[in-house]
Parts: structure tokens; sequence; C-alpha cells
């Protein structure tokens, strides 16, 4: 069982209270229809799906209900740290300090 | 390398099974091959196998960063069926269906093949519906399924409960009787020894680290610890790592990597006669020839890498099961595990060419490639040993994300793979 901290209600739940929601930082192209296919592609369809650090969107369902975002590993599942949906993503730096 | 046959079973017998020759030697790299392989699972052996076997290619290596068959191919819930609703798929896993069919023999190997059919459980008019839609449309395509009532179902399978005042009450099921399981270690060690005696190298123990391309852009080998090896063309194979070693060669594939959960129960006397999903309920199981019930799910639901999976997936997937048996309420189980799946986003695989030339790739079987083994691996070695997609696969490609037409299997099908 995971335990994931809500950066909104301050608290570490078990996984059970949360639903996941896909890689995080994806934004929707500025100016759509100037996209072509291959664009369109990548943006829908290409993730990261990367063997250790993954930044990635949750969601606290059977809690405040509000989306945020994680840092987690996906080779030990340990999550570095989560923080408030709309922040950006945090440098390594940030990271290092988070995971000590 | 000596057929198995009755009389070479008696002689080994009467000399203590002390003579039985290595089934495949463990290969050191060559310093160059015609085709390299990446990943010994079934997919990846398979295809070495009818390289040689059909195309006549037998400088070929397997690269396995484990051990052999220890993948996916180990840790599925070896169910066999191919009742897939539209017709890329039907014939892909058809295609699949009918070399099961004769694979103990092809192989000369017992992969103990058993076709005690796959019921799918219905629950509620929606299933109904669908259902039916995917029997009428499987006899189009000429695959059998057929409906039946839940006294039928209950003849066809006594343990299950149809009671009408359960929670989800059984209203009817979809059968096919073709459809089945198979022992999955066999699978890869009969392909293995099939293509090991051909000439193909199965190198294990062996990671590959990077795909590596020349200044053209076209693939000249792969780098492992055991140092670079040289390939006219590469062929990657890898299930869940698939994005990882692909990454290495600059193609990003839409493709990500979920555990996917199983577990079995201590071993008793036969009691289940067939492999029984429940889509509604969500589970599945079967009972192993050991006597072992085989369960199993969906996949967890976030990205990772760890071969564990959470306990929340397994409390919901025994939960479905006593709630469709009550009798197995006091069944202790004995171990479970995961395995790492590659899911595309219209849940359908890809198996063909990619930008790069001389790079192919077969992935995103998701939770259900283990049933495809054969007709996968059948058309994947068409493809590399041709430079073009068997017209079975030929749909599966990875300009569909890109044009469109995806093959949107797991929205219309509500089938758990």
């Amino acid at each position: 069982m995971l335990l994931i901290r809500c950066p909104y209600c301050e608290a570490e739940r078990p996984e059970l209270e949360f639903t996941y929601a896909g890689e995080a930082h994806i934004a929707r192209p500025a100016d759509p229809s100037k996209l072509n296919d291959d664009e369109w592609k990548t943006h829908l369809f290409i993730r990261s799906n990367p063997r250790g650090t993954h930044f990635e969107r949750w969601r606290h369902q059977h809690g405040c209900g509000r989306f945020f975002n994680a840092v987690r590993d996906t080779v030990s599942d340990k999550f570095a740290m989560t923080y408030k949906a709309g922040l950006p993503r945090p440098t390594e730096t940030e990271l290092e300090k988070a995971r000590s | 390398m000596t057929r198995f046959s009755f009389s070479s079973l008696l002689s080994n017998a009467l000399t203590g099974n002390k003579n039985w020759e290595l089934q495949w030697p463990d290969a050191q790299p060559k310093a160059e091959y015609d085709v390299v392989i990446v990943g010994a699972g079934g997919h990846g052996l398979g295809a070495a196998y009818y390289l040689a076997k059909e195309h006549g290619i037998t400088n070929v290596a397997i690269i396995e960063k484990g051990w052999l068959g220890g993948g996916n191919t180990g840790r599925n819930t070896t169910i066999i069926r191919s009742n897939y609703l539209y017709d890329e798929s039907a014939m892909l896993y058809e295609h699949a269906m009918k070399l099961w069919e004769g694979l103990s023999q092809e192989l000369n190997y017992n992969v103990m093949f058993s076709q005690r059919g796959v019921m799918m459980l219905a629950h509620s008019v929606h299933d109904t519906q669908s259902f039916k839609r995917h029997i009428y449309s499987n006899r189009l395509n000429g695959i059998d399924n057929e409906w039946l009532t839940p006294e039928q179902a209950k003849e066809y399978c006594p343990p299950i409960n149809i009671a009408k005042d359960a929670r989800y009450p059984v209203v009817g099921a979809a059968l096919q009787r073709r459809g089945g399981v198979a022992r999955h270690d066999a699978v890869a060690w009969g392909y293995a020894r099939g293509a090991a005696a051909r000439g193909v190298d199965i190198i294990q123990n062996c990671p590959v680290t990077a795909i590596r391309r020349d200044a053209s852009g076209k693939v000249i080998g792969v780098d492992t610890p055991r140092g670079f090896i040289k390939a006219k063309r590469v062929a990657v194979s890898a299930a869940g790592g698939t994005s990882v070693v692909m990454d290495t060669a600059g193609v990003r594939l839409p493709l990500e990597s979920f555990p996917l959960q199983a577990l079995v129960s201590e071993p008793v006397k036969p009691i289940f006669p067939c492999v029984v999903m429940s889509n509604s309920v969500h589970a599945y199981i079967s009972q192993s020839d050991k006597g072992e019930l085989v369960i199993g799910s969906g996949t967890d639901q976030y990205v990772s890498y760890s071969q564990r999976g959470g306990l929340p997936l397994i409390e919901h997937t025994v939960a479905a099961i006593c709630e469709v048996f009550p009798i197995f309420t006091r069944m202790r189980m004995l171990r479970k595990w995961a395995g790492i799946v590659d899911v595309t986003p219209d849940r359908s695989p890809i198996i063909g060419k990619t930008p790069v030339p001389g790079l192919y790739v077969n992935c995103g079987w998701g939770t259900g490639g283990f049933k495809a083994t054969p007709g996968s691996a059948h058309v994947f070695a068409h493809t590399i040993a041709r430079d073009e997609p068997h017209p079975v696969n030929a749909p599966f490609t990875l300009e569909r994300f890109t044009t469109g037409r995806l093959i949107d299997e797991a929205a219309a099908a509500a089938v758990a793979h």
C-alpha cells in the first residue's frame, strides 16, 4: 500500500483514497490548429514512461477531491515529494533535498 | 538434437534419465549477427524460431537481460482465446489460436495446450448486449463463440454461483470452447529448444544498454556489458522494458508500463474445469495442472517497473472471486507477483517497422500478450525477414497513432485482456 501525502490536506493517506491521473506537466498546445498530425500524436499519446523519476498527477478522490502533482521513483515506487497543481516542476536540487 | 518420442523416453528411463542432452546451450555472443532480438520471452524466442525455420535466417542472437522466459512469459495467467471484436484483432488472435492448436507437434515439445473453454460471465443488460455483439462478430470472422443461459453455464462450470439474489447475478455467459490454457514456461522452452537446434544463439543475463545507429541513422548493433554486438537488424520484443530500450535508439513510443498482478492458491484436487472471466466483477480464474487456482484481474493504476504491485488490487480481485465463487472463500492463497506490461493508448499491440531503418518492434501487448505468442512471433519474424509486415499485422503499425486509424479494442470491447 502506497502512502501518499496530499499537499492540500497536508496529511499522509493510504493509496485507496487516491486515483492516479497520468503524467504531469503536459500542457495543451497554445494554438491547437497550428499542430500537424505528428505533433498531435506526440501531445496525445507519447509519454516519458521512465525507469526512475516520474512526475505524475494524482487526485485525492475520497478526500478533498483535488488534483495535485507527485514525484515518484517507478522502480522503488517511493515518493520523493508531492506539490500543488500549477506549481512548476521541482528542480533537481529541490528533489535531492526532498529525498534526504 | 534428439527428438522426443516414446522410444527416446523409454531408453532414457531405462538408463536412469542420466543421458539427456542440454536442450539449449548458454551461448556467448559472437561479434556479428544478421538479426539481434532483444528479449527472450515467448514472443522473442518464437520470432527467432520462425526466422530460422521459415525464412532461413539462422545467424540470429536473442539477448536477454535476465533469464529466458522470466518476464511476462513466466508471470501471466496462461489464458488463450481469440474472441476479439474487431476484424484486425480477431485475425491476429485467431492466427495465434490456429498455431496453438498444432504447436506441441510443431515444436516436438509438449506445451500442454488444453482447450478447456473460456467463459465470460454476463451480469447485466449491458454485458449481455456487448457479449452477443462479440459472438456475432466472432462468428462472421469464423471464430467460435456461443451464448449460454445461466443454467448452461453452471452445467459447463459447476462451481459458479448462479443464485438470482447474488450481488452480481449471472444472467448468461459467452463461451469460446476452443479457448483454454497452456503451460507458459513450456512455450518459452519449446521455442528456445527449436531455435537453438537451428543455430540461434540464446544469450542470457546480458542487458542491452543501448541500440547503436550510424551517421545515416541505420541500426548497426547493440551495446551490452559483454561488449558491442554488431547486427544488420535489431528487433525489440522487450514488453514492459520496451520504452527504455527504444529510447536509446531515439524512438519514442506511445507506451506506458504498468504492473499486472496475479496470484495462486494452495494446490487442491481438480475442481475447476475451465477458464472463467467476469469483467463486471473484475477477475478471472482457472486451475493449473498442479492444482493451484490461478487468479488475476486488471493492472495497478500507476506507471511502475517494480514487478510487485500493490495489495489493494489483490484484495479487490479476491473479493470479486469470492462473490462469484462462494465455494472459494476459505481457500488460502500462496503467492502473488506482478509482471510489467506495456500498454498502448488503444490497447492494441504495435508490431512492425519503426522510423529507424533496420529496427523493428513488437510491443504494446498490454495485459493480453501470452495468448498471441505463436501468432505474434510468426508475423514478427515475417516482418523482420521481408522488411514488410505480414497481412495479419499490417494494421498494427506505429503510424496509426499519427493517422488516427486506431484499433480501439479496449473501449469498444469491454473485455479484460
